[in-house]
């Protein structure tokens, strides 16, 4: 039988989506019995809404002033502790997971198994590799815990009405002191979610200016979209980072994709191949973008998106 | 601070399509052409900046891979690495291994800060740097987009899925890249000439003692899976509609 412990992410209030995610990649393994893990300096709120989750058996807190920021460095230890009795150990690949888990995986001697998109056997995956060109079929050895993150673009999420029991856990390690969470900045918006919502309208560097983003984000407004952006966009300053979609950025599946002003670099388009619909709107017909669109218009945008946004008035 | 290692992985070029081996044993990389990884040229780069600050006295590359690395080791020495080190090993290494093979080299050398890419771009792993923090013991501050050195600590800003978020580090630590962290310089010719005379010592990884790691096999390769060709429509209206037929409106 496998045993699975599911590290939770969130925000010291909220359990994120990827959680639910990450749980429904374990559930597809045999016999699975599967705890969540709540690091939190405040648990409560957090394993309340785990526990609601599908397919877990129990929600496990540990309670600590040091677990309030989430840090790697903090958080592992207390990961590689509770590891002992678990065959699997399973964290989201989102930028906490991802942090956090192959610090895990040293700590307690294993390689880790990054960005698992399908459930081939108990120790037996498929990950992507070379920005999504090659999928590979890999298999962690039997005698060893399986460390490994989840690509939830390719899970949905279970689930919530479970009613799993919350325990407290009790780990006793040494916690390191040289990390210090000094400030988070973020762009809270009233938008759906990018790495959850249904709709997603991303803009490229074609849109030349922050404020005209502006027209992205109105189209998005209309159609009760998240919105994200092309690595150029970022880079160029239009949108803030946490926009990215693709290989180093946000890997995304909504079930509708607009790409807007976007060329569609092969790093981009692994960020968005498993979205159920994708729309491309360039005015370079050749534009990679164009070869993985499912409907795809030649034309300036500036023209295109007003037009597009009044139609869906 | 005194040292500063920044690893150097030889990998397929950014712009290569990449291809998966008709029989499925790997993907295709005779012939292509071979790069630094983006991200460890952006680790190179930022130690640059702060050995011209006169924030740290060496640069140190290191390579963990055939002895063609060296060509990757060389442009590093061209930009401006003042040594390098070949960890020389034909096998292809699993990530963990590799952090060991980097922890000795830590431990000979007492660097006070190392600097890696956040992820190779052939495996896609993103796990050394995190590795490698966690068997030294020290502190790790990944995907990095701003760094700021203070006395024995440094102060970085990551990018996060939220957004960007800064800790506070105290050193010596791990430091892996973002994008954003700073855009590296181009390498001179002359530069090129004066690398061939520095130091490049070649280490096999058998001389390391780092055991083997359990291993992670890879049974097969495989094409990522194709989407049905699409249509193209001719106007606003018309897409509309297409998207209406599909349900998505």
């Amino acid at each position: 039988m496998a045993k699975i412990l599911v590290i939770a992410e969130h925000d010291g209030t909220t359990l994120n989506p990827s959680v639910a995610k990450t749980v429904a990649c374990a559930a597809e393994i045999d016999a699975a019995d599967i705890d969540v893990v709540v690091f939190a300096e405040s648990a409560a709120s957090i394993a309340a809404e785990a526990a609601q989750l599908e397919s877990i058996s129990r929600v496990l807190t540990v309670e600590n002033p040091a677990n309030k920021d989430a840090l790697a460095a903090i958080i592992a230890p207390q990961v590689a502790a509770l590891a002992s009795t678990y065959s699997h150990i399973f964290g989201p690949s989102t930028t906490f997971g991802k942090d956090l888990m192959p610090r895990v995986a040293a700590l307690i001697g294993v390689n880790q198994i990054s960005d698992i998109m399908s459930v081939d056997g108990s120790h037996r995956f498929k990950r992507p590799i070379y920005a999504g060109n090659a999928v590979v079929t890999v298999e962690a050895p039997s005698d060893h815990p399986v460390v490994a993150t989840v690509r939830i673009a390719s899970y949905k999420a279970v689930s919530a009405n479970n009613s799993a029991s919350i325990e407290t856990a009790d780990v006793s390690v040494e916690l390191p002191t040289g990390t210090r969470f000094i400030a988070l900045q973020s762009g809270k918006s009233d938008r759906p979610d990018l790495q959850t919502a249904a709709r997603v309208v991303s803009g490229g560097r074609a849109l030349g200016s922050s404020e005209n983003f502006d027209l992205i984000y109105e189209l998005a407004n209309k159609m009760g979209a998240g919105v994200g952006a092309s690595r150029a966009a970022v880079d160029a300053g239009y949108v803030p980072n946490e926009m990215q979609v693709g290989q180093t950025g946000k890997i995304i599946a909504p079930d509708l994709y607009v790409a807007i002003g976007i060329s569609g670099a092969i790093q981009h388009l692994t960020g968005i191949k498993d979205a159920g619909t994708i729309v491309a709107i360039n005015k370079d017909q050749e534009a990679p973008i164009f070869e993985v669109a499912d409907v795809g218009l030649v034309g300036d945008l500036f023209q295109i998106i007003p037009e597009l946004t009044a139609a869906l008035g | 601070m005194e040292k500063v290692l920044v690893g150097l992985k030889r990998v397929v070029d950014y712009n290569v399509r990449v291809r998966v081996k008709s029989d499925g044993s790997g993907v295709e990389t005779d012939g292509v052409k071979m790069s630094i990884n983006p991200f460890d040229e952006i680790a190179l780069e930022e130690a640059l900046r702060i050995k011209e600050r006169g924030q740290a006295t060496e640069v140190i590359v290191i390579s963990i891979g055939p002895s063609e690395a060296q060509q990757q080791l060389r442009t590093g020495l061209a930009m401006g690495a003042d040594r390098a080190i070949l960890i020389a090993s034909d096998g292809d290494l699993d990530p963990l291994s590799r952090a060991r093979a980097l922890l000795e080299i830590v431990n000979r050398e007492g660097p006070d800060l190392v600097i890696l890419g956040k992820q190779a771009i052939d495996d896609d792993n993103n796990q050394t740097g995190q590795m490698l923090a966690a068997l030294w013991g020290r502190p790790q501050a990944t995907f990095a987009s701003k760094f700021e050195l203070d006395g024995n600590t440094a102060r970085v800003t990551r990018e996060v899925d939220i957004g960007l978020e800064t800790i506070e580090i105290d050193l010596p630590a791990v430091v892996t890249t973002d994008l954003r962290l700073n855009e590296p310089r181009y390498v001179k010719l002359p530069d090129i000439m004066k690398a061939k005379k520095k130091p490049l010592d070649v280490i096999p990884i058998d001389e390391l003692g780092i055991g083997s790691a359990p291993t992670i096999a890879e049974l097969s390769f495989e094409p990522p899976a194709t989407r049905q060709k699409g249509i193209m429509v001719n106007d606003v209206p018309a897409l509309v509609s297409a998207l209406k037929d599909r349900g998505l409106l």
